[in-house]
């Protein structure tokens, strides 16, 4: 499926703002994406699993606040990183 | 433990030629590199732009075919924490490939997650390849390849007394709890000190297998047990690399000298003048006298400005293990100067005489080629500094 990537992360994916990954859950979602791009899941997801306090993941419309979601090969999954502070 | 000796063995040749300083801050990473006779000064950066650099380190132990190993601890605002890499003297990094992290923990326990790597210490010289990284909340990690990739000390981060030396949230430093001045005595590297802030001093003889407190004679004056046996807020403690025995802290309440094998620190910040006092962040060494030392006061009154006192910015230096102190403020702002200096924030080089080097919260670096008789301005409008490290000028 398509992975929407915000500006901070596209260090990892040579600039691009969508890229494939697979999985039938969130987490092989990320786990795919972490091989393809290593080192990018630890930006958003911490050792514990859980999402950083920042980062914000929607499932097409569905904002997600767990890793263990069923994913379709249709969906989309959007990254959003939250801006705050100076 | 291997034996100890306070005899100085053959005293190192001072260093010559072209300095760097390794500029770690808020918005990026920045080198100011000097000319031979660290007159003139050229800032080089940002590196990692608009990332948070908390501690940039060279590798100080010579390598046959390449340039050191330099690493950075970085994170975001907003992104997780990571650690890069450089051979090139920081032309080009790469991301460490497992930066420091807890074990995740047991379904249905709460697990720790590193908030951010705040202290980097490169290992042994018999040991190359080996570092140590100090996280918050307070976590030791090591590395085994240079950086590349980082295993939490369990005999420290997992140790049955964790919960107790470390405190809580509450107990930390404003952006979180840390573990930092991780020291590595030079003739056996098994015997390890770290510092928490909050916490205290701690000690390890089996490579981190175990660990004592190491608090006697420190003052922890926001508990009601004024010298418990850990608890203290060690802000930053050095040992000298040629006087292995010797370690000086600077605390969050105190200076404070310890001689091994000796377990009782002495305040020795109470020779400081009255209207200054001894508190403050940094804590620096000369490189080759173990009885001289700087340190830059702060304002630790009522709210804790941590500014310099009466906006009158200045370092201390002691020539006698800090039975006197002398006033550095030549070049410095007379008045209206409101420095604060963190932890990391100053460092010597190995020159004769030793260059002394500070940055400060509002972006300046200023720096002495004279031991601290004279301050020089030599950077300014940089972002936050977090820390500066001087090293050798690798072209």
């Amino acid at each position: 499926m398509k992975v929407l990537i915000p500006a901070p992360l596209r260090s990892y994916t040579t600039d691009r703002n969508a890229v494939e990954a697979q999985g039938a859950t969130l987490a092989e979602v990320l786990a795919d994406l972490d091989r393809r791009y290593p080192g990018i899941r630890f930006r958003m997801i911490d050792e514990q699993d859980a999402i950083r306090r920042h980062m914000r993941i929607w499932v097409n419309r569905e904002e997600v606040r767990t890793l263990e979601v069923p994913i379709a090969a249709s969906d989309e999954v959007i990254i959003i990183q939250a801006l705050t502070g100076g | 433990m291997a034996e100890k000796t306070v005899r100085i063995p053959v005293l190192p040749k001072a260093a010559t030629g072209a300095v760097a300083l390794l500029i770690a801050t808020r918005k990026g990473g920045f080198v100011l590199r000097s000319d031979p006779a660290r007159r003139r000064w050229r800032t080089v950066g940002p590196m990692f732009f608009g990332h948070i650099v908390h501690h940039m380190v060279l590798d100080p132990r010579p390598k046959a075919r390449r340039a050191a190993t330099l690493l950075a601890a970085t994170s975001t605002g907003h992104l997780g924490p990571t650690l890069c890499r450089s051979i090139d003297f920081g032309r080009t990094w790469k991301e460490a490939a497992k930066p420091p992290a807890f074990p995740k923990a047991p379904e249905g326990q709460k697990g720790r997650a590193v908030g951010h790597t705040f202290w980097l210490t490169p290992g042994h010289a018999s040991e190359p390849g080996v570092w140590y990284a100090g996280t918050s909340p307070q976590g030791l990690f090591r590395s085994e390849d240079d950086g590349e990739t980082w295993s939490p000390v369990s005999g420290f981060n997992d140790h049955p007394m964790y919960g107790q030396w470390t405190g809580g949230e509450q107990d930390g430093t404003p952006d979180g709890p840390k573990l930092h001045s991780i020291n590595v005595d030079p003739r056996d590297p098994q015997h390890l000190y770290v510092a928490l802030s909050s916490g205290g001093v701690f000690e390890s003889i089996d490579r981190g297998a175990s660990w004592t407190p190491l608090n006697s004679g420190v003052l922890a004056d926001f508990r009601p047990d004024k010298y418990p046996e850990f608890g203290q807020d060690a802000h930053c403690v050095r040992l000298h690399p040629l006087a292995p025995d010797i370690l000086y802290q600077q605390n969050h309440c105190g200076i404070y000298r310890l001689e091994r094998p000796k377990r009782h620190w002495v305040r020795i910040g109470r020779s400081m003048p009255k209207q200054i006092g001894d508190i403050g962040f940094p804590i620096v060494l000369h490189p080759r006298d173990p009885a001289t030392v700087w340190v830059f006061p702060m304002d630790g009154t009522s709210v804790w400005p941590r500014t310099s006192p009466g906006g009158k910015p200045a370092a201390y230096v002691s020539r006698d293990s800090g039975k006197t102190w002398r006033r550095q403020d030549a070049g410095l702002p007379r008045s209206q100067g409101w420095f604060t200096v963190k932890r990391q924030a100053m460092s010597v080089d190995s020159h004769q005489p030793v260059g002394v080097y500070f940055g400060t919260t509002s972006g300046e670096v200023w720096a002495s080629r004279n031991e601290g008789s004279k301050w020089a301005c030599i950077a300014r409008h940089l972002p936050e500094i977090y820390a500066v490290e001087a090293v050798r000028f690798v072209s």
